[in-house]
């Protein structure tokens, strides 16, 4: 069925398609994996960062970079206490401390409590776990420059109601938070403590009781505005849907084994494709049963092609020069070195700056 | 347009049926109101008429229920969603999107409508309900009225033949509600939408009802017919027609212009006379202290430069529109805000610096849903653990909850409770550490007139006992009826402070009906009134 479009128009203060910023946010996502240099991930933070300061919106979600930025301290922080406490995989020689030991029993070997800290072993916690933030912090950039639900409004037919339970299951963590909150303060007008462990567990019940309530009722509510409803196709049809999308499902999942056990070279290609267009041919037959249509649709322009673009040219910058010069990118422990800022990679990474150029401003709703 | 055939809803859990022998037809282009006591059925009515009953709550529909001509048996909710657009009490609970514009297309993206129609119906929508302002907005920042037009806007874009909406100006200022209902009119009037609605706010609503449809409960038959009509016999009703009653006006007037135009008699003869003056509390040193407060929250002062007293024996409502501040300065009374300047004071205690336990002695917060504070599977456990958390004699939770919820079962679950009885259990739940000063916020949300009347005596007795009462409201009568004074909070500051008669009979906004009936005489209440009316016969 041919249809009438009517996207948004493309000139003047609007919202980029979410689909170019998390392309952006995944592209700078697969940079930072490939390197452990701390110098290269803090540059990554502060494309990142920049980029979201110069392009984000005054919508609520656009405040979520700082959130993940702080996850990201978290997780940082967490890894270097279990550094401390728990040992490290990597030998030292650099000792800066020694823990008292906890002695454990035999079964419990290769698990050590206290010990020695080497400066070797923090390092390596250090880098892996700012690795690991760096990761965080880009998806809390795309979250903050295009929220997830405007990317679910993207999907095709097919994906809209796994990607609806998707969203829905995101705006549940905020929830839970707001009614953790709500009801450590009733704990406290009944004259129980609000700090502690045991407060937080003491909600626990409670908390999930009206987190449960609450997503009956967005179902309700849902279900009232005509969520789910499908067009009638002859049974052939969702068949053949239901057979090419688990034909090609398979065929995928042998093809990923082959690539990986490096003993199906010369059929595993072939038959990845094959899969990957199996799927989508079921994809596409399964959107004939969907009958929403999308209202206003983001246009994808030479603006979002930049902005992809660019975040897909660091990412595979980035995997050029690691096959080249390994080294620069994971700075060595043993024997400690400073690491270094390696010219070629800091420059793919400013790739990633481009979107705060070209990237439209978006509107202020506010006024 | 709605035909109920013989219908009749049965819970599996429940003995009686929820809802039973409705047997009526709504006609098109009607505003029907719903009225009727706290559970005689009225959200399973609404359900059957979504199709939520009994497709989503599960339960037995007995009878058939169509609308245009649709069976909601055979239909499900959403193949009902062309027909029938359902508006909650809470619109949070409702949104799908985070932005205005796109919350309108969800409904008619749903339904696989053309972009074009689309495209035409939101900006149509937009201009409708006043939102045109707001299109790029997130829907959290939204006030509490701009957020409800926003979910009736969003069912309307379908282009509904019916309109369904349960308590939807409960949680609203006295103003938010007053732009729905202006919405909801222009829709009756302009478009010849069928709207069915449930609310326990009556002085707000009947004045434009069509039609009423009582639901007397316990087995009763419900009644629909003209809203005057209906009226002269509910058992729920709001003070104009009270009023009405009392005086022995026919046909009643249901709007307060109607009462003004027939109460010129009224006013002669009640000319002169003044109600009894309400036994005002001896002065006393105040239990609590607010002085210079200012309250950060997020980026926004929530209060600023707030000063109040509270003293015992006096029963102080707090009013002013949603995020006025009113919650936060009731939140700041029990510790749960760090005040960012200024001082607060409760007994001699600096309540965010005083361990619960003691503090809960001298003050006492009933939050807004009064489930938060419980948490016990029966009565009889809520009521243990209440002793313990206050340390206080075992019983004398079970004591208080025996007083002001005379005859409940030891082993019904909270949950199960009404929101009247839940009310009066979190209370006692508060009562039971003796705490000097009581603070309730929004006690009568989802109360119906028979428990907001049993309130109403529990707090008045508390006062006698000198308890310090303080509640936040947007119930314009509860505190016309109740309140010694009355505090008016804008943008978290007091813009008035002072006795009840002299703060809201020149209020547009806060007045009650029978002050504005009645202006420019003191009269607040229908007992006043009644009162004097006696006494001037019986000389």
């Amino acid at each position: 069925m041919p249809k009438s479009r009517t996207p948004r128009p493309a000139t003047g203060p609007r919202q980029l398609h979410p689909g170019a910023w998390w392309l952006w946010a995944l592209g700078l996502g697969a940079t930072a994996s490939r390197t452990t240099n701390p110098l290269l991930l803090l540059l990554i933070v502060a494309v990142a960062g920049y980029v979201v300061a110069a392009r984000r919106g005054d919508a609520p979600w656009a405040r979520s970079y700082g959130t993940f930025l702080r996850l990201g301290l978290l997780v940082l922080g967490m890894r270097m206490v279990f550094a401390v406490f728990l040992g490290s995989p990597v030998p030292g020689t650099h000792v800066l401390v020694t823990l008292p030991q906890l002695p454990l029993p035999h079964w419990a070997q290769g698990v050590r409590i206290g010990g020695r800290v080497t400066a070797e072993g923090l390092l390596f916690a250090l880098y892996d776990s700012l690795r690991l933030a760096t990761l965080l912090v880009c998806v809390g950039a795309a979250n903050a420059l295009a929220s997830p639900a405007r990317l679910l409004r993207a999907l095709p037919g097919a994906l809209y109601e796994a990607g609806v339970a998707v969203v829905v299951a995101m705006t549940f963590a905020p929830n839970l938070v707001a009614d953790v909150q709500r009801l450590r303060a009733a704990r406290r007008l009944r004259g129980g403590s609000d700090r502690g462990i045991r407060a937080v567990l003491g909600v626990g019940l409670p908390v999930l009781e009206s987190a449960l309530e609450r997503s009956v009722g967005l179902a309700a509510a849902m279900d009232t505005r005509g969520f789910g409803r499908t067009a009638a196709v002859p049974p052939r049809v969702a068949r053949t849907t239901a057979a090419l999308t688990l034909l090609g499902l398979l065929g995928v999942c042998v093809a990923a084994y082959g690539l990986l056990s490096a003993d199906g070279a010369g059929w595993a290609l072939p038959l990845l494709l094959l899969g990957l267009a199996s799927a989508a041919g079921g994809l596409l037959l399964g959107s004939r049963r969907a009958v929403r249509t999308r209202y206003r649709p983001d246009p994808w322009t030479a603006r979002e092609w930049s902005v992809a673009g660019s975040g897909v040219a660091a990412a595979g910058l980035m995997v050029w020069l690691a096959s080249r010069d390994p080294a620069a990118l994971t700075p060595s422990l043993i024997p400690l070195t400073s690491p270094g800022l390696p010219l070629l990679p800091a420059l793919a990474v400013l790739v990633g700056l481009l979107p705060a150029a070209t990237a439209p401003t978006p509107p202020r709703s506010s006024s | 347009m709605i035909t109920f055939e013989q219908v009749s809803v049965q819970y599996h859990e429940s003995a009686e049926p929820a809802l039973h022998g409705v047997d009526l037809t709504i006609p098109e282009g009607e505003l029907c109101l719903l009225v009727g006591p706290s559970g005689a059925g009225k959200s399973t009515l609404l359900g059957t008429v979504s199709g939520l009953v009994p497709h989503f709550t599960g339960g037995v529909l007995h009878g058939r229920v169509t609308v245009n001509g649709r069976d909601t048996r055979t239909h499900r909710p959403r193949e009902l969603a062309d027909v029938v657009g359902t508006v909650g009490q809470d619109p949070l609970a409702h949104f799908v999107t985070d932005t205005v514009e796109d919350e309108l297309a969800y409904g008619m993206e749903s339904l696989g409508l053309a972009p074009d129609v689309m495209r035409r119906r939101v900006e149509e929508t937009l201009d409708l309900l006043g939102l045109a302002e707001l299109r790029g907005r997130a829907l959290t920042a939204l006030s509490g009225g701009q957020q409800q037009r926003v979910a009736i806007g969003s069912v309307l874009t379908t282009h509904p033949k019916v309109l369904v909406l349960d308590e939807p100006t409960s949680a609203l200022d006295p103003g938010a509600a007053e732009e729905v209902l202006a919405v909801l009119q222009r829709l009756v009037h302009d478009l010849g939408t069928t709207v069915l609605m449930a609310e326990h706010r009556l002085e707000r609503v009947v004045q434009y009802a069509d039609q009423v449809l009582l639901l007397p409960g316990r087995g009763q038959t419900p009644v629909l017919g003209e809203a005057a009509e209906v009226m002269a016999h509910s058992p729920v009703h709001p003070p104009v027609v009270a009023l009405g009653r009392a005086v022995g006006w026919s046909p009643l007037p249901l709007s307060v212009r109607d009462a003004r135009r027939r109460a010129a008699p009224l006013r002669a003869r009640l000319d002169g006379r003044t109600p009894a003056p309400a036994t005002v509390p001896a002065p006393a040193r105040a239990t609590a202290t607010v002085d210079r407060l200012a309250v950060q929250r997020g980026p926004v002062p929530a209060l600023r430069g707030v000063r109040l007293d509270l003293h015992p024996g006096e029963i102080t409502a707090l009013m002013g529109r949603n995020g006025a501040g009113k919650s936060t300065l009731l939140g700041s009374l029990v510790g749960l805000h760090r005040p960012t300047a200024g001082s607060v004071r409760v007994g001699g205690l600096i309540p965010h610096q005083t361990r619960p336990k003691e503090l809960i002695r001298q003050v006492g917060l009933v939050p807004q849903d009064p489930r938060d504070l419980l948490y016990a599977e029966t009565v009889a456990a809520e009521c243990a653990a209440a002793d313990r958390d206050s340390a206080a004699e075992p019983g004398t939770c079970r004591a208080l909850v025996a007083r002001l919820l005379p005859g409940i079962d030891d082993a019904t679950h909270p949950r199960d409770l009404s929101e009247g009885q839940r009310l009066s259990l979190a209370l006692a739940v508060v009562l039971t550490a003796r705490p000097g000063v009581i603070l309730l916020d929004e006690p009568t949300r989802g109360l119906d007139y028979a428990a907001k009347a049993r309130l109403v005596e529990i707090l008045r007795d508390l006062a006698a006992e000198s308890h310090a009462v303080l509640l936040a409201t947007h119930d314009v009568e509860l505190a016309a009826e109740l309140a010694h004074r009355t505090v008016i909070l804008a943008e978290g500051e007091i813009v008035a402070d002072g006795p009840t008669p002299e703060i809201v009979v020149s209020s547009p906004a806060f007045a009650p009906q029978v002050a504005k009936i009645l202006s420019p005489g003191p009269w607040l209440t229908v007992p006043q009134v009644v009162e004097a009316l006696a006494a001037e016969e019986a000389r």
